[in-house]
This record gives structure tokens, sequence and C-alpha cells, in this order.
């Protein structure tokens, strides 16, 4: 993929793309973006798809005054107008998801067919019980048994990895947390909001998902008017990364109909 | 030299190590029996008054869901402490400010107590250990620029005699800040911050408050205390910083003869092989650099967990944690960590832990305070000038280390102690 770096209220955005055609964005998962991901060759066939690093991820900068998921809305919205996109279709990964759905309440006019996988930002559950698990807390063992259907494929080797890519796993983290710490993985307002959508939309999740339950997701969907649910078997949180070609067979065909 | 007496106020009574897997933020406070944690507390406000008595000040600290201190509202306990006792200076060590919703009640409580102390209170503040991040729901990442907004705020607060006054900033907002009662003390009370990192210790020395450091031996503590001086200098303070900026904290244990003093010192290790701390408390994302994660995930480890391991009070005296033995050998190992470091005005002695009864704490205070303090602070005056390193090793002098031999009772194979920590099964 072909990267560049648009700087947006002082912020640096890295961007990725590939391909040409009508413009796919694409907005990546709490783990950060990797451009040699499988998946992707997938689903950029006659299209232009766009994949920037959120702030604080990836190669992107972060300012001082960032810290909320709206933060990197607004962000997005001004690159679309840098990059010159009046309206493109959507996808986006868990807190890529969220970012997605803040983007859509703003302004639904910019965007086409709007693909949520697994995303998160929503509360709907009772105060007592948290909707999203709380990952930060978990003991680190466990994390891969509720993101994976088979975490025995997801097993990193921190000794074969250059500092580089460590020191970038531990800044996508730290940003994680400054983003979705508190209320926890969610914006308050937003389930207020996602009447606004009134895009074509897919909600899609793959059927071990131990974060984004079935239950969320309905929930979720019901938000949106018009809205439907496609489960993807075999796989956990990132189906894009468990199961690339169902991932990216259910995606063109939702994009293609 | 000022010596302070410090306990963390542990509830020690635990069901046996192995069968939680963190003694902070998850364990359930169904082990926590109020009647048997009253009694604690007398003891440990009694012990406070005997320092008191003996001459030293008192410091305490406040920490929230663990056992390891369970002091989870430290300015109460101080405004206890500042009618229990007439004299002792009372450090509260300290507000931690990076995790307070409302920097402006802080100032509130610090004032209020001052004035019930009339003008007694050392106020000092920390950011928090990584395990305070859950208990206050609190963000990891940014935290330090959390705790500098709060802590110049407190100060303005604390300053501003002529009414109302605003503060919109980064993390903090407040359109009418204007507290009551204001403090005893003018301008302020003392203000101490710890940090065990070089760029916190610089910060700290810029804008000329206390600096305290914790357990961090030798090395470490001529680190900090070196980047506290270039603070110091850097922000125009002067050529010369002053021993009294700067404070050391040690578990100390002073006994009439090695295997006494032994015994005790052994019970203080408590504070180091109690900490069973789950990992995912232990290092939230954000609280250290990334820098310093990567190293963690190449296997580096942190000194303390490494020492926790095979935790041993020779060891501990060797590493400059530990100052424990006879009235000689303590002033001695004080003496020479003294030198390293390059020197410091206050001594903030821990000397109380886990299951180190009363008597023994008050003997151990008490053999501090009139054998080894006296020496102390005739030796090392506190306006004696930091930064002038002796020409020593990092390490006590040989006859001054209490070897194990010297062991009075083996608390690791069936003492209270080994109980509590699971080790006799």
């Amino acid at each position: 993929m072909k990267r560049s770096e648009i700087t947006i209220a002082g912020c640096p955005i890295e961007v990725h793309e590939a391909g040409e055609g009508a413009p796919l964005l694409f907005l990546h998962p709490g783990g950060g973006f990797k451009a040699d991901d499988a998946y992707l060759g997938l689903i950029v066939k006659g299209r232009r798809l766009i994949c920037p690093s959120h702030p604080g991820f990836g190669g992107s900068g972060l300012s001082d005054w960032m810290d909320s998921v709206d933060d990197i809305a607004h962000i997005y919205l001004e690159l679309m107008d840098r990059l010159g996109i009046a309206k493109t279709d959507l996808i986006g990964c868990s807190i890529g998801g969220w970012i997605a759905a803040e983007m859509a309440t703003k302004t639904p006019e910019r965007f086409g067919k709007i693909t949520f996988v697994a995303p998160v930002g929503i509360k709907t559950g009772p105060a007592d019980q948290l909707d999203i698990p709380d990952i930060f807390v978990m003991p680190p063992a466990e994390v891969p048994k509720i993101m994976f259907h088979d975490p025995s494929k997801f097993v990193s080797d921190f000794s074969k990895m250059p500092d580089e890519a460590l020191a970038t796993m531990v800044r996508n983290r730290e940003s994680l947390a400054l983003f979705v710490w508190e209320p926890y993985m969610h914006n308050p307002k937003l389930k207020h909001r996602l009447q606004r959508i009134t895009n074509p939309v897919l909600f899609l999740r793959g059927a071990s998902d131990g974060l984004v339950s079935a239950n969320y997701l309905a929930a979720y969907s019901a938000l949106v008017g018009g809205s439907r649910i496609e489960t993807i078997p075999e796989a956990g949180h990132a189906p894009q990364l468990e199961q690339p070609q169902a991932f990216a067979d259910a995606v063109n065909a939702f994009l293609a109909a | 030299m000022q010596a302070w007496h410090f306990s963390e106020t542990a509830y020690p009574y635990l069901p046996p190590q192995d069968s939680y897997p963190s003694i902070r933020v998850s364990l359930p406070n169904k082990h926590y029996d109020p009647r048997k944690g009253a009694e604690l507390w007398d003891r440990y406000l009694k012990e406070w008054q005997i320092a008191e008595e003996e001459g030293m000040d008192i410091m305490l600290n406040e920490h929230h869901q663990t056992a390891t201190c369970v002091d989870p509202a430290a300015p109460l306990v101080l405004a206890a402490l500042a009618r229990l006792t007439t004299k002792a200076r009372l450090l509260i060590l300290g507000n931690p400010i990076a995790n307070r919703r409302q920097p402006i009640r802080v100032a509130e409580e610090m004032a209020m107590v001052d004035v019930l102390s009339r003008g007694r209170v050392e106020a000092g503040f920390v950011r928090g250990v990584p395990y305070e991040i859950s208990p206050a729901n609190s963000n990891p990442v940014r935290m330090n620029e959390r705790f500098l907004e709060a802590l110049d705020l407190i100060v303005k607060a604390w300053t501003n005699h002529d009414g109302p006054f605003s503060h919109e900033g980064r993390f903090f907002h407040h359109r009418n800040i204007n507290i009551w009662p204001r403090q005893w003390q003018d301008p302020h009370p003392p203000v101490w911050v710890s940090t065990t990192s070089s760029g916190g210790a610089r910060q700290v020395g810029e804008r000329g408050f206390i600096q305290a450091t914790f357990l961090t031996g030798y090395q470490a503590t001529r680190r900090v205390f070196d980047a506290y001086r270039e603070g110091w200098r850097a922000a125009g303070r002067g050529k010369y910083v002053a021993n009294d900026r700067l404070a050391y904290a040690a578990l100390v244990y002073v006994g009439e003869t090695e295997a006494e003093a032994h015994a005790g010192a052994e019970k203080l290790l408590w504070y180091v092989t109690a900490n069973k701390v789950a990992p995912q408390y232990a290092n939230p994302p954000g609280y250290v650099p990334v820098e310093a994660n990567v190293h963690m995930l190449r296997g580096a480890e942190h000194p303390l967990s490494a020492f926790a391991k095979a935790a041993n009070v020779e060891a501990a005296i060797r590493a400059g944690l530990m100052f424990a033995g006879t009235p000689d050998q303590v002033f001695n190992q004080i003496k020479r960590h003294y030198e390293y470091v390059g020197g410091y005005g206050h001594l903030l002695n821990m000397g109380q832990a886990g299951f180190l009864e009363h008597e023994e704490s008050v003997k151990g205070i008490r053999m501090f305070a009139r054998e080894v303090y006296p020496r102390l602070k005739e030796m090392f005056p506190k306006t004696a000038i930091s930064g002038q390193y002796g020409d020593v090793p990092p390490e006590p002098p040989e006859e001054s280390v209490l070897k194990s031999s010297s062991r009075g009772i083996d608390l690791t194979r069936d003492g209270p102690l080994a109980t509590a920590l699971g080790a006799g099964s």
C-alpha cells in the first residue's frame, strides 16, 4: 500500500491507500493497522481503499488536546475533505466501528454503505454490568481467549519482534486506554444519535467474539434503522483476521448489492 | 537530619497468599474484620504518639482497596493526629492528586488540618502507584500532566487571599476558587512530592518542593537526587541545594542486639513480600513510558520485584533498602548511604509493617530515637549542602551488615509471617 502523511489540526495522520475506484474508508481496530493483513487484498478490488491510523496509533501523531473518540471522528471528517472525498463507503472494526458511528451521526449524507465490524461505542445494559468486558483488568493471559476463536494462531513472540514493532504495539494499547477508559468503551450520547444513520448498514460479528456479544450487537443494530446483522463462524472479535475470506465475502456482497 | 516514623497501617491477618491473586485492588473485604481493624488503628495511632514523645516526626500515607495500607482517606487520619499530638510535624505523603477529581477539595483538607494542628502540616503529593488506577477509575495516560496541573492549582488556591479566582485548565475547571479556612502556615505548608524517576525528580527540583524517594537503594537514589539538583539549578534557584529538600524512605529497625534487630527487620520485610500484585494492576497502559514497557516485554524486571522474590534482611541492607542492626550498625549504614547518594535532610523510617507487634515496633522506635537519631542530627545538620558525594562504595561497610547468621528466630519456617505468606503450606 502507498503510505502518506497529512497534518490535521497540528496532528500528523498516517494514511495507507491502495487501488482505484469508488472510495472505501477503513477504520482499524484497537490493535492498530497492518498494511500486509490478508483481508485487505480481498476487499480492495475495484475500490480506492483508504486506511488512516488513528491519532496515537501506528505512525500517526497524538496531540495533547485529543482524548475522545469524538475527537478522532472530527479529524477524519477533515481528512475526507483534504483527500477530496465528498462521499464514501465506510468500514470500521471495534473502536474503528465506534469512530465510524460517530462520523456517520454527524454527516450521514457523506457516507454510502456502512459496515460495522464488532463495533463498541454504546452502553445498553444495566449499570452494574459492563457491556464490554474490562480487558484492562483481566489477567493478560485471558484476553486472547475472549478475542479469538482460536487464540493459538495469534500468539506473539516478543523476542522475535523488532523494538519498533514492540513500541508501536505498546503505544497502540496506551492510546486505546486514553480513548476508551471512561466512560468505558462508550459515549453515553451516541446511542441517542444513531437514529440519524439511515444509510444501508451491515453489522458483522464473529460467532466466538467474547468482547462484543450477540445481544450487544442486536441492541446496537436495533438503534440503526434498517440495519442487519451477519455472523461469521469460527471467528472472534477480529473476523477480518481470523476468517479473511468469509469477512471479505460478506463485505463485498454487501457493497455490491 | 530529621526522622519521621511511618507505618503503612496494614491489615496483615490474611488467608494464605497463594489463595488470592492480588493483595491489591481485588482482595475481597470479607477478609477485613472491622473489630480487629479498630484495634490495629488504636495501636498505630499510639505508635505515632510514642514517636512524637521520642522526638520524631510523623508520616502517613494513603492507598485504596488493599490490605497493605488500610487508610483510603489519609486526611482523616491526619486530622485525628492533629488532635492527638501537639508538637510533631505531620507529613501526609501523600495525596494522590492525579486520581482526584477535585484538587480544590484537597487544598481545603490540607488547610483545615493545618488550622487544627496550628501549622504542623507537611503536605505531600504523589502521582500514585499503578494499582491506584483501578480503585480510582482514573485514566493511566497523562497522569503526570494531571498531577502537575493539580499541584500548581492547589498551591495557587492556598496563596490566593483576595476572593474568587478561576481556573480553566487542561484537566480541571473551577470558576470560583476561594478556600476557607486559609491554612495556618504562611505562605503555605511545606510541599513534598515523591517520585522514584529522574524525570519526575527534575520537575520537582524546578519547583523547589521537597523530594522524597522510596526504597531506591544506592544508585537509583543518587540518580533521583542528581536529577532534582539539576532541575533546581536549571530553574535558577541557586547553585546549592540544601539537604532539607531531599528525603529517603527505608525500612528501619534498631535492636539492642543483632539477634533482636534481625527479628524485627525480618518482620519489616512484609512490606516487600506481602505486596503480591496481579500483573494487570501493576502495569496499566500508559503508566510507564513506551520504552520502559518495551524493556519489560524483553524481560527486564523492576529491581524491587526481583528483590521480593528472594527477600532477606542481609540483601535488603546491602541494597540500601533497609537500615537495621545495632545502633552502631544502623548509624554506619545510614552514614554510608547518605555519603554515597550525596546527602538528604529527611529519613522516612518505615518502622512498622505486617506482623511487627506493638511492643516490637515501640522498641524499634525508641532504640532509633535514643541511640541513633541524636548522632544523625549532629553529623548531618539540615543546613548541610547536598550533592557532595563521599568517595565510598555503593554498599554499607561490611562490619555494619546484619548477617543472616545473626538471625534470632527463624520466621521463614513456622512463624506467623510464614503462615501469612502461605510458606508453610
